[in-house]
């Protein structure tokens, strides 16, 4: 049947398409060659699509009880325009979301974008248990071998194909409960601070040991109890791995959530012998589990303890201010005049920029050190922001241009040649004790050497708030360092006017 | 229709593993500064999944598998179009340095 009988060339088209999908990565490593790669995963996506609708055009006649028997063929013309419909609303939603969205919120957007994928999975996979016929999974039972009076009985789903039908459906669901915590989290409708349950490790791991059980006795009993109780388990357990993790991890949870669905769409391409979807899948899983590693990595945690969650909650009640230290405020005047005077300033943005808008300002404020003949340079650190790239998105979208952004490794060794550092909504990045402080919770972390600069400007609310991290910063109260205390826009705005005159 | 044999799933999981490697070099060839755009495009094609929802949506048998591959060629569908697009919207911000803004094409 349609499985068995998908043609060649539709096989082609799969394999074309995948093709495409690494393509579209492979543009990404410039950007100069990366909207041609994006065009390339439309392409992709396109001939996926279309060969899929071309040889599953909808069939009025279901097939009948007996494999043997042919059955014809009756385009269902209102199930076409069923799914056409479904897609143009689909596609519409999205293509509306994706115009309006602002760029500081690009991490609730691809959090819910994940959730969609999940929830996805979870749906195909149900369709799939309920027709699986449809999908060439399963066999009719053959209640009398005798040659002349064949009889058939219920469905069998292949026992291969259940396990994959049941990871698929536990990895979906995973990846949407845990994207709509993450999203919530993200857009602040709920506190980003971790929220620990007592015996979660316990709970946690024999929620996973009873999901893994279950799929397992699945290949024995097809019965709808158990991957009904798979698909609810793996939905709790999203919600429990996520619930606890907060701040400064959420980079790390939405690449999580990436790989995720990755490998839930792959676990359906096993199911449906698709090539597209397989490497699709191992291509957006092993995309989302590298940025997960760059991540720990950029903050030295380990993979397990992040999954493990709780950072900042000890912090909080160590971290505040050890004593009272004397620290210097500077004025909007003060700063705009030493950047004047300035060969080399390096700034450095980190969440808080993106809170208050300030990235344009910015970008002015940069324009006119340059036209002053000031040598201007922007520093990322892997985890500023609330996503991998977050901040490069940000400057980009004020349009810096990105040869003037540089990573952590290539600008750290140039700070003993710059005369300000210009540190505007960061603070644990900067955070010297990352260095020298084996007690801090952010020991290890490789951080900007922001301290060998001729002089060090903070733009912070208040001197009262500390870092995600909840770590009081050394930056604060050196010698060469001047406290901006105001909102990071307005005293942007100020320096920008006091630049001008 | 015969079950799935040995070869079968060897070849698929043969694919699977050679595209995870395919996967490990292209990812590590992504430019950190692009890494928000990688994760927006990565979410576009991971919707390939709506090929299984087009089938199910497709397939006679069972009206609730069909309600249910609708409802997810609608979700897969969102995050195709709203993942490509939004990845092009950022792309196209990126801008190299001393040069008048090329004409936009194509957005």
């Amino acid at each position: 049947m349609e499985h068995a009988a998908t043609p060649a060339w539709a096989l082609l088209a799969y394999l074309v398409s995948g093709v495409l999908f690494i393509l579209a990565l492979r543009g990404l490593s410039s950007p100069s060659t990366s909207q041609r790669g994006n065009r390339f995963g439309m392409i992709g996506m396109g001939i996926a699509v279309v060969t899929t609708l071309v040889t599953h055009l909808p069939n009025m006649m279901a097939a009948p009880e007996v494999p043997e028997v042919p059955y014809d063929f009756l385009l269902d013309l209102p199930g076409l325009g069923a799914i056409l419909v479904a897609i143009a609303i689909g596609g519409s939603i999205g293509w509306l979301t994706a115009r309006r969205i602002k760029m500081t919120d690009m991490p609730q957007l691809v959090a819910a974008f994940h959730s969609l994928v999940g929830m996805a999975a979870v749906l195909v996979g149900w369709a799939a248990y309920l027709n699986p016929e449809a999908f060439g999974i399963a066999v009719r039972e053959v209640l009398t071998t005798d040659q002349l009076a064949k009889s058939y009985g219920a469905l069998q789903i292949f026992p291969q194909s259940r396990i994959e039908m049941g990871l698929g459906i536990a990895i979906g669901a995973i990846t949407f409960s845990g994207s709509v915590i993450a999203f919530l989290k993200l857009a602040g409708k709920m506190s980003g601070a971790p929220i620990m349950l007592p015996g979660r490790h316990v709970i946690n791991l024999g929620t996973l040991a009873a999901i893994i059980g279950l799929t397992g006795y699945f290949t024995l009993d097809q019965s709808l109890w158990v991957i009904a109780a798979v698909t609810a388990l793996s939905f709790l357990i999203g919600f429990l791995l996520i619930i606890p993790i907060g701040g400064a991890d959420m980079p790390v949870v939405v690449s999580m959530l990436n790989s995720y669905s990755g490998w839930a769409a792959a676990a359906m391409g096993f199911t449906l012998h698709n090539t597209a979807m397989i490497i699709t899948g191992a291509l957006v899983g092993s995309s989302g589990a590298i940025l997960s590693y760059i991540m720990c990595k950029a903050m030295n945690r380990s993979f397990i303890s992040v999954i493990a969650g709780g950072f900042g909650v000890v912090a909080e009640t160590g971290g505040e201010a050890k004593e009272q230290r004397p620290w210097k405020r500077g004025s909007a005047e003060d700063a705009a005049f030493l950047l004047g005077e300035a060969e080399q300033v390096i700034i450095i943005p980190g969440y808080g920029m993106a809170v208050a808008q300030a990235q344009h300002v910015l970008r002015e404020m940069g324009d006119q050190l340059k036209a002053r003949g000031v040598r201007v340079k922007y520093a990322i650190h892997p985890v500023a922001g609330r996503m991998p790239g977050h901040m490069n998105v940000l400057l980009a979208e004020a349009q810096v241009p990105y040869d003037d952004v540089f990573e952590l490794e290539d600008i750290n060794g140039e700070f003993a040649q710059t005369d300000v550092a210009f540190i505007i909504g960061a603070n644990d990045v900067v955070n010297p004790a990352a260095k020298t402080d084996k007690s801090s919770p952010i020991y290890g972390m490789p951080v900007f050497d922001v301290e060998k600069a001729k002089s060090i400007m903070f733009i912070k609310r208040s001197m009262g708030g500390v870092g995600y991290a909840g770590v009081d910063n050394d930056v604060f109260y050196m010698d060469q360092t001047m406290m901006l205390l105001a909102d990071a826009k307005k005293m942007v705005e100020d320096i920008n006017k006091a630049l001008s005159n | 229709m015969e079950p799935p044999t040995n070869m079968d799933f060897i070849s698929i999981l043969s694919i699977f593993v050679m595209a995870c490697f395919v996967g490990y070099y292209v990812v590590w060839s992504v430019t950190p500064a692009l890494h928000t755009p990688l994760m927006a495009v990565t979410n576009a094609i991971s919707s390939v999944i709506i090929v299984g929802a087009l089938i199910a949506a497709a397939a006679a048998g069972s009206a609730s598998s069909k309600w249910l591959g609708l409802l997810a060629v609608v979700l897969a569908s969102v995050n195709i179009f709203g993942g490509f697009a939004v990845t092009a919207r950022m792309l196209a911000m990126y801008k190299k340095k001393d040069r008048p803004a090329p004409k936009p094409e194509g957005q």
